[in-house]
């Protein structure tokens, strides 16, 4: 199918979710509302026309100061069977970032959405192990937020803390001759 | 009776074990924390993110020019293909074409990348398992192939050879004579290593059944490459959406049947053979031509204009300090490296930088897989499974 005819099978099944749909160099994206991703996920992985059998990606975006809900979730999504690709955004506010885990519809969403969570902290509802995987798990801040410094933040990691305290130790430690 | 008081005297409990980060079987710093009842592997946790550098954030903030060689870390035994996948997603945002004979070249470079990377693979791989032999003579193979890319653009590893718009410099008689005679002399090569390993009887203990995935599963693991023609699914990004000259060339995609250790090592066995077809092909079908796009708004000028003339050496100079200014909108575009689809997803909001970087790295997806092929094996099947999945960790975190 072509990709907006694809946009259009959305709108048709689900209008009041559809909020923009969008082609760019052949490829069409579908801005969506996010209370309802995971219907409209298991709707597109079972629909015999449809038949999105592989999520290509997961991924968040930082929309911060541009765009009236701050984060978007990207799904990509690509049909093996029938040879077509769509791309799902689903808008997600600053104040608790939340959506529902598609981990259901594919087990491959697991680790995009952990990464997801870890870099942007967005919560995913339903999900079966959401814990940081990129970053240590005692670290702070979402380091793809735009708001994040690129050099890091200022403070150090702790557990780089620990690891100086000790090598001040071994310097300072008197060896015998 | 016996048997009780003896059960008694041995209380046997569960066992958790750290494999790694720094264990040589791993192929780099992956941890798996393993709960074992024996022999018997019951549950199998993997960590990563060890390797962390942050590229898509570093990506970021840099211009599109200077993005390019960051993507030769991300799976730094097939940098070329990583460059390919980079320079081609820019492209298409740009909506910039490169020359036909551009497109030739990089696709004879990624297809000689896959060789090295493939090779690497079967030598660590059958290493892991426990045959010395291949992995010497795997490397000589790779070494050839090194020697190549130093002779095309001076470096080995890190090469950022491929340029947006094109390729950085056009190759030399010579380059395209010792490569032919590569590409003749290789399918002996493989002879000699399939003699060594396919039917091995060792090997195939090792591997046949081990590790197995089914068709479905693969799919909605979101598994790519090797790991998922494997298990038979027919899905090849050079043949479903192909780039650069991959629809001018003629080569046939290997598929496995049972999904297990073996099936993904013929698959991965027979790309390389393909591969070489292909850089047959390639040197065989070179068209004649430039080498780089003439595209002032997104392409460097020539650099020996530059040193003779002004108006020229401004270009360059707005050029290299802002980036080139990509058209408002996003892609996503994907290549198929050694590992799998690598996938590049870019927001532009008309500025020199990306708005938003994303790489999609298919050892990351493929990690992922690892305890549900492990949980309920042995031990030394872990091994099996980790050279299996063909992990580099430097894509896999990124």
């Amino acid at each position: 199918m072509e990709p907006l005819q694809i946009a259009e099978k959305i709108r048709e099944k689900f209008r009041d979710e559809v909020l923009e749909a969008k082609e760019f160099r052949e490829q069409a994206a579908v801005t969506l509302k996010k209370d309802r991703i995971l219907e409209i996920c298991m709707y597109l992985h079972d629909d015999s026309d449809l038949c999105f059998d592989y999520l290509v990606d997961l991924c968040g975006a930082d929309y911060a100061g541009k765009k009236e809900k701050r984060f978007d979730v990207v799904y990509h999504l690509y049909s093996i069977k029938c040879c077509h690709a769509i791309r799902l955004k689903a808008e997600v506010p600053e104040t608790n970032p939340e959506i529902d885990s598609v981990t259901a519809v594919w087990a491959g969403a697991n680790w995009h959405e952990r990464e997801c969570y870890d870099m942007f902290g967005i919560t995913f509802n339903g999900h079966p192990d959401l814990r940081r995987i990129l970053m240590p798990e005692d670290w702070e801040g979402h380091p793809l937020r735009k708001d994040y410094p690129v050099k890091g933040p200022e403070k150090e990691w702790s557990g780089f803390v620990e690891v100086l305290d000790r090598t001040k130790r071994f310097k300072d430690f008197e060896w015998h001759e | 009776m016996e048997q009780i008081e003896i059960e008694k005297a041995f209380e046997t409990r569960e066992l958790t074990i750290s494999m790694g980060p720094q264990h040589p079987a791993t192929h780099g710093v992956l941890r798996l924390v393993l709960t074992l009842d024996g022999e018997t592997v019951i549950k199998c946790t993997p960590h990563v993110g060890y390797l962390h550098r942050g590229i898509e954030k570093l990506g970021e903030n840099r211009t599109y020019f200077s993005a390019l060689p960051l993507t030769d870390r991300l799976d730094y035994i097939s940098s070329m293909n990583n460059n390919v996948g980079y320079v081609n997603a820019v492209e298409k945002l740009f909506g910039l074409e490169a020359p036909e004979r551009a497109k030739f070249i990089r696709t004879m470079v990624a297809e000689m990348g896959r060789i090295s990377s493939h090779i690497i693979w079967l030598g660590t791989h059958v290493l892991d398992i426990g045959a010395t032999t291949p992995f010497l003579y795997a490397f000589r193979e790779r070494e050839r192939i090194l020697d190549l890319f130093e002779t095309l653009c001076g470096a080995r590893l890190t090469v950022s050879y491929p340029r947006i718009g094109g390729v950085r410099n056009d190759i030399s008689q010579e380059f395209l004579d010792e490569l032919y005679e590569f590409v003749l002399e290789f399918p002996d090569r493989m002879d000699d290593y399939e003699t060594l390993v396919t039917e091995n009887r060792v090997w195939k203990k090792r591997t046949v059944g081990i590790g197995i995935i089914s068709a479905e599963e693969a799919v909605n693991w979101g598994l790519t490459g090797g790991m998922l023609r494997g298990s038979g699914v027919n899905y090849d990004v050079r043949k479903h959406a192909p780039y650069d000259a991959y629809d001018k060339v003629e080569f046939d995609i290997p598929l496995g049947k049972n999904g297990d250790c073996y099936d993904r090592y013929l698959v991965r066995m027979g790309e390389m053979r393909q591969a070489n077809r292909i850089i047959k092909q390639c040197i065989e079908k070179l068209p004649a031509g430039h080498v780089m796009a003439d595209s002032p708004k997104f392409t460097l000028p020539p650099k020996d204009m530059v040193l003779k003339d002004m108006e020229h050496l401004i270009h360059q100079f707005v050029l290299i300090t802002k980036g080139p200014v990509a058209p408002e909108g996003e892609i996503y575009s994907a290549t198929e490296v050694p590992k799998g689809e690598l996938g590049f997803y870019f927001v532009s909001d008309c500025t020199g930088k990306p708005y938003r970087m994303r790489v999609r790295a298919p050892s990351f997806v493929h990690a992922s897989i690892l305890p549900k092929l492990c949980e309920g094996g042995f031990v030394a099947d872990v091994i099996a499974n980790i050279g299996t999945i063909d992990i580099v960790l430097g894509e896999c975190d990124r």
